[in-house]
């Protein structure tokens, strides 16, 4: 192993040579640009508008028109149908039960996921964050109000605590004073999945900087009377970064398939807009007839959460010698 | 038409029929539940005085004599109805139904508060003080009992072209006099009809059994049953309780069959399917307290630019719903097609006119307004929410889509105080009037601000066309066609002024199991389990 450069160095280096981890990181890129080219994919590929019903349109495919809607062929005429997967730039995907093209939502959806996890997982270790290494280098009465409050927060199942959160703030909104925040602002199910989270993080991250807090090196610092800002930023927030690090794509993982659920319980992203929770909503009630509706945006979330798992097992071997001795 | 059960139907006897809901209804009792579920249980079970013929299309909507021998005798100008009680016929307990149990049933009817006391039956003598000391309740000189003439009488305070109606659905069920004036909850009543209940457990089953003193005293009002047993399961998701009636597990379900298994039933399952008209239909409320919609203009607008075909499609194809856009259904007294939200004006619709919707906007100055449309989170009602959303944003709203649990649907739209300016809903008829849509919807009289009961979600109140409706209901008295005139200009006004915007006539689907025969349908109840046979 070449020691040669600072820890961070090592640590990239370590990551550059787990293959695994770096196919993870090239798919994770791949779905992101994938995401972020959706208006572009619905503009110029699929030619719709993807947050529009389109119940009585028509689409033409090898020169044929065709109804997005298609009525059920049957003696009773039972039923109807969305159109399915054309493998053209058009409805790609099919279209789902209110005639929208699937592909296009699928790649909008993926831009909110990802939004939504990524932002919330930021949220999340910025309090848990502060949450530990406050609670954790202070001690005293501050470390018990920090750690009842996160033991308050830790007692209710993630997912019930999520679900009330966004029943409430969902169906209504936000008001805080003048500030307002629509029911159907992302930034709700940022904030109530940003904040179920943070025990799970700030526990381990007090843990580790009530260990810190005993190190010779911060003892000396205090001995030498350095201030307990610049001891935190200079002596704590370094040592703890690499766990809040390998922390974070694995919240992300966990916060995307809460994304997911919220939004199929509909209680996360708001229609019109999409979010791959959304869509495997909309794909249930067409499981039967057009099962890719749902399929999707489900093997989506498998890949991508199973990329974050992989990608995080890499940063903890990479940032994490000890872990690596262990796995060695 | 009935056919008459003479030796070759004795062949079809016994055997059990095996139902299937997700969910039961609530409370067994029929004077207090509300539930079309549960109604159609007490259609075979329970009886009044009068009751509506068990019988398909147009005759199913007929009131005929059921416990009492004939049809009232109508004195003092529709304000007294006098019934002869049939002798001789008991209850599944045993005891022999009286005209003390009758007097009792209709006071049992204000103690247990049912639903509709304050407004079906709040014109019955006496009903005022038991309105107000329900506990109390002796309708003193209100239904007065006869035991040797065996004869009952009821006193209004005003004539109601529409009491015999009222009094033949399952509130008015006569109960023995001893029953608990209280909700029975999960303990079956009496019964009077062929079946009676024998265990409800609403989280498992109910089971209904032959009523052992059951004798046909007529075949209009309450034939005997085929089946032996009925076992009515709860639980079961649709989408197995479908598969199971295809495969014979299950004789019927409650539940709508799931969308994406239509196509299935009516390519495959086309024998076991039945669809028939209801008079029902699915709506828009507009509350006319609240902008955009306080604005005429704005309401005709989106009644024009709403896509009823496209609500069809979603609700599940054209078998299953007609489009419509006036307020009385097809097949009630009164309705004469009419469709002024259409493009070229007809009697009926036919595609949906965007461009004068939002010119009708523009005009209306509303347009750009925030509007919140509210709908179930059941899977279809989503779906044409989310595709009204589309429309309001096409006609020049900013507007988002509030979906609440099915449950509340309901309650929520119908209180003022929470401010929805738009949702969709249905309405089934009660009983087959055009009041029962005409009034209870739309009148000063159905809205009760702040309450989780006010009918008239919309908010409408106009005292001159109240009183054109009172008037239609008194001409129902003496001159019912001079009353249908009525009824069809009111219509035609109230559709005009658009306070909710009609989507389309529910068609009703069930599927039964292949060995199911003899379905027949009552346009109020629906499949009349009595008739079913499974040998």
């Amino acid at each position: 192993m070449n020691s040669a450069g600072g820890p961070w160095t090592i640590a990239f280096q370590r990551l550059a040579g787990d293959r695994a981890a770096m196919v993870s990181a090239f798919v994770l890129i791949l779905v992101v640009f994938a995401s972020a080219s959706a208006p572009l994919y619905a503009r110029f590929v699929a030619h719709t508008d993807p947050f529009r019903p389109n119940l009585d349109g028509s689409v033409v495919i090898d020169g044929r028109i065709e109804d997005i809607l298609q009525p059920a062929d049957n003696p009773l005429h039972l039923g109807s149908a969305p159109i399915g997967p054309t493998w053209h730039g058009a409805y790609f995907l099919g279209a789902d039960g209110q005639g929208r093209d699937v592909a296009a939502r699928l790649l909008y959806g993926g831009f909110n996921s990802l939004l939504i996890a990524g932002s919330a997982t930021a949220l999340c270790l910025f309090f848990a964050a502060i949450a530990g290494i406050v609670a954790g280098f202070l001690g005293g009465w501050v470390d018990q109000v920090f750690s009842r409050l996160l033991d308050i927060l830790w007692a209710f199942p993630v997912y019930l605590l999520a679900i009330s959160l966004s029943v409430v703030l969902i169906s209504q909104g936000l008001k805080i004073g003048p500030i307002t925040i629509e029911a159907d602002n992302l930034l709700l199910p940022i904030a109530i999945i940003g904040i179920v989270y943070v025990p799970y993080v700030a526990r381990p991250v007090r843990g580790q900087v009530l260990s810190l807090a005993q190190s010779d090196f911060v003892l000396a610092a205090v001995g030498l009377g350095v201030p307990n800002r610049r001891i935190l930023l200079r002596d704590i927030l370094p040592n703890v970064a690499p766990t809040l690090i390998v922390f974070a794509p694995l919240v992300m993982a966990l916060n995307l398939l809460t994304e997911s659920a919220l939004s199929f319980l509909q209680i996360g992203v708001q229609p019109p807009a999409a979010s791959w929770g959304t869509i495997i909503a909309d794909g249930q009630t067409l499981i039967y007839s057009r099962p890719l509706v749902a399929i999707a945006p489900g093997l989506a979330i498998m890949v991508v959460v199973l990329a974050l798992n992989v990608f995080g097992d890499g940063l903890r071997d990479a940032l994490d010698p000890r872990a690596k001795l262990r796995v060695q | 038409m009935l056919l008459p059960c003479i030796g070759w139907c004795q062949a079809h006897r016994g055997g059990e029929l095996h139902l299937s809901a997700y969910q039961a209804s609530g409370t067994i009792d029929p004077q207090i539940n509300y539930e079309s579920d549960f109604w159609q249980i007490y259609f075979v079970t329970q009886d009044g005085l009068l009751g509506f013929r068990k019988a398909e299309g147009k005759e199913g909507l007929e009131v005929v004599p059921d416990l009492a021998e004939a049809l009232p005798e109508i004195g003092d100008g529709g304000k007294t109805y006098l019934f002869h009680l049939r002798r001789g016929l008991k209850f599944s307990t045993g005891q022999e139904i009286t005209v003390g149990d009758v007097v009792a049933s209709y006071r049992r009817m204000f103690k247990v508060l049912g639903p509709n006391v304050g407004s079906w039956y709040n014109i019955i003598v006496g009903a005022d003080a038991c309105l107000k000391t329900p506990q109390d309740c002796t309708l003193d000189g209100g239904v007065v009992g006869d035991a040797q003439a065996s004869t009952v009488t009821i006193h209004l305070t005003r004539a109601d072209s529409e009491f015999s109606q009222k009094i033949a659905l399952p509130f008015a069920s006569i109960l023995p006099a001893d029953t608990p004036p209280h909700d029975l909850g999960t303990t079956p009543p009496a019964a009077t009809g062929p079946y009676m209940i024998q265990s409800y457990n609403p989280v498992r089953q109910m089971v209904l059994a032959r009523n052992p003193y059951f004798h046909q005293w007529s075949e209009a009002a309450q034939p005997d049953g085929f089946v032996d047993r009925i076992i009515y399961r709860y639980g079961l998701q649709n989408e197995s309780e479908v598969t199971e009636v295809e495969n014979g597990a299950l004789d019927w379900e409650a539940d709508p069959p799931p969308l994406d298994r239509l196509s299935e039933i009516g390519a495959d399952y086309t024998k076991l399917a039945h669809i028939h008209p209801l008079l029902a239909y699915y709506y828009v409320t507009m509350n006319t307290h609240l902008a955009p919609f306080d604005n005429v203009l704005a309401r005709r607008a989106f009644a024009l630019a709403v896509n009823r075909k496209v609500a069809v499609n979603l609700y599940g194809g054209p078998a299953l719903g007609t489009p419509i856009c006036q307020l009385l259904p097809a097949g009630l007294a009164g309705y004469a097609p009419y469709c002024p939200f259409t493009k070229n004006p007809d009697a009926r619709w036919s595609a949906p006119d965007l461009a004068t919707a939002r010119a009708l906007v523009k005009a209306s100055g509303t347009a750009g307004m925030k509007v919140t449309f509210v709908c179930s989170d059941r899977e279809v009602e989503r779906s044409i929410g989310i595709y009204l959303q589309s429309v309001l944003n096409d006609i020049g709203y900013q507007a988002s889509v509030h979906s609440i649990s099915y449950n509340i649907r309901d309650t929520y739209l119908q209180n003022s105080s929470n401010h929805v300016q738009i949702g969709l809903t249905d309405w089934y008829q009660d009983y087959p009037s055009p009041s029962d849509f005409l009034d209870v919807l739309l009148s000063c009289a159905s809205f009760h601000p702040g309450s989780d009961a006010s009918i008239n979600m919309s908010g409408f109140c106009d005292p001159a066309i109240d009183a054109r409706m009172q008037g239609a209901i008194a001409t129902e008295l003496t001159d019912p066609e001079a009353a249908d005139r009525q009824w069809t200009e009111i219509d035609r006004t109230l559709t005009d002024l658009a306070p909710l915007t009609t989507l389309f006539q529910i068609n009703k689907l069930d599927v039964v199991s292949p060995r199911v025969g003899h379905f027949r349908f009552s346009p109020l109840f629906h499949f009349i389990f009595s008739e079913a046979w499974v040998k």
